[in-house]
């Protein structure tokens, strides 16, 4: 049983907004549903399987299908893997459309970090006292800065990886972010200004870190026969793989990601290999985010992320391996703190040949999209979904 | 130098009571199982390794630094590291009493307890 081929993402949306004072968080769900929908040419009467994650209001899936008014449901799905989340379940809503659970998957996600003020990166936060981690870490001063910037330097010791290679990654995002009007920061940055920014923790800078904003965003995934009566040029799901990663009873390498294991299970599944791969979406929370998945996926050695990240070649049109042509989270959006959804929108734009034209890349027939959620310094969640133009 | 912060109150619970009370004591015990002999962290009643019942066995309160970040962005900026015990398993900790810039990965440190807001004191760890 495999999900390759067995369904179909037909709609997607990005909210236009970075910061949203004048509008709910079950309001910004609906705008994002309607808007994907719209774009599927499809109605909330045809959705029969609603999917969300811990962003939406209320425990699990119900407050907000009663809000959106999604009155034929027989599938729903509330899987919570933090801002890897959306990649996961435009994989769970495939197989459940292989299954036969359902038609017409609404993914949604939205809230509003930034009008709550809230410190995000570099305030510790007890989030369950429950959880059995909680004594020992909450004291610790654990943020989600620190712990990222612990393996940044852990993988600084072990591979000789620089700050300024870590640089180039928000370089390269910068430079993808200046033709995105919606982006939170349009301006094209130098290694210079990143290295130069203020430290937040070390050894990452202020701009090695992701922006803070409202906002979110839906996909709609359907059956095939479904898909091949919309306008869209069809974007096949072929490939999906979900882990979690932690520290194993006091035993792990903080330079190696969920990616390792749900990066070679979609990449089996789909019968692909990286170096097939047009266009990538990768999480980016923080530079070194994104180069520890690059290695774990299999785009380079592990240890060589470094050099592979170097001199623009992440820069669509410039480099091999273009990424987050949106501008991702490091300059665009980080709608909810979870960057996951916005992932897997820029690779359908790509698919569908609906990236901005400076961006674009060239015959974009095979792209994949990796999530991380929660802290990469402790234990985290790791979704990849490998989707596929016809 | 590392700058005191507030450490805030460690939650106990009925699980970790044993290692919380050896912490008013000033001794760091570090959970060690019973039937397969491995230490682990952080603590827990059942070993993750083979599900067998775990001791508290008092530690060297030795080890080294596995990695560590100085959080500049703070009030009082802290040092938050990981920390591998000469018993084994690696622990998340601060480094406390040392110089923010002289840190190094593989330095060794030793325990030290510090107090916290109003619940027992936390192992941390301080150059060797």
């Amino acid at each position: 049983m495999t999900i390759k081929g067995k369904a179909y993402i037909a709609g997607v949306f990005e909210h236009p907004t970075r910061h949203a004072p004048d509008k709910s968080v079950a309001q910004l769900h609906a705008e994002v549903a309607l808007g994907a929908l719209a774009d599927a040419g499809l109605t909330r009467d045809d959705v029969d399987g609603y999917f969300c994650a811990g962003d939406a209001p209320g425990p699990g899936p119900a407050s907000m299908a009663e809000y959106l008014h999604l009155t034929k449901l027989r599938h729903v799905d509330s899987t919570e893997l933090g801002g890897a989340s959306y990649v996961a379940l435009a994989g769970h809503a495939a197989a459940a459309i292989a299954l036969d659970k359902c038609n017409v998957a609404l993914i949604t996600l939205a809230g509003r970090p930034r009008s709550e003020g809230v410190a995000t990166g570099t305030t510790p936060r007890l989030r369950d006292p429950n959880q059995p981690e909680a004594a020992f870490e909450f004291p610790c001063g654990l943020t989600t800065a620190n712990g990222y910037a612990m393996c940044a330097m852990r993988h600084m010791y072990q591979y000789g990886t620089t700050s300024e290679q870590l640089a180039w990654i928000k370089v390269a995002a910068s430079h993808h972010a200046q033709h995105n009007p919606h982006a939170m920061l349009p301006e094209v940055v130098t290694v210079a200004d990143v290295v130069n920014s203020p430290v937040i923790a070390d050894p990452l800078h202020r701009l090695d870190c992701c922006v803070i904003s409202d906002g979110g965003g839906a996909l709609v995934v359907v059956k095939p026969e479904i898909a091949k009566s919309l306008h869209w040029p069809p974007v096949r799901i072929i490939g999906a793989g979900e882990t979690v990663k932690h520290l194993a009873g006091g035993s792990f390498d903080l330079t190696i990601s969920g990616a390792a294991r749900s990066g070679p299970a979609a990449f089996a599944e789909a019968g692909v290999k990286p170096a097939d791969i047009k266009y990538v979406s990768i999480y980016d929370s923080f530079t070194i985010t994104v180069l520890i998945q690059i290695e774990d996926l299999g785009f380079c050695e592990k240890g060589m992320g470094g050099k592979f990240v170097a001199d623009g070649n992440l820069i669509s049109g410039v480099g091999k391996l273009p990424f987050n042509t949106d501008g991702g989270g490091l300059c665009n959006n980080h709608p909810a703190n979870r960057g996951g959804m916005t992932k897997v929108i820029e690779a359908v734009r790509q698919l569908r040949g609906e990236a901005h034209p400076a961006v674009q890349v060239k015959n974009c027939d095979l792209a994949l999209a990796q999530g991380t959620g929660m802290q990469l310094g402790t234990r985290h969640c790791s979704a990849t979904l490998i989707m596929e133009r016809e | 130098m590392a700058v005191a912060r507030k450490i805030p109150s460690p939650i106990v619970n009925i699980e970790t009571e044993p290692f919380w009370k050896a912490a008013r004591e000033r001794r760091f015990v570090v959970p060690t199982c019973s039937t397969c002999g491995r230490a682990h962290w952080y603590p827990r009643a059942i070993c993750p390794f083979c599900g067998g019942n775990i001791a508290w066995h008092d530690a060297s309160g030795r080890g080294t630094i596995y990695t560590y970040s100085v959080m500049r962005r703070a009030k009082e900026p802290y040092v938050i590291a990981y920390v591998t015990l000469a018993e084994g398993p690696t622990m998340l900790t601060n480094l406390v009493e040392c110089d923010l810039d002289a840190l190094r990965i593989g330095q060794p440190v030793g325990v030290v307890f510090v107090e916290t807001e109003n619940g027992p004191p936390v192992p941390m760890f301080k150059p060797a």
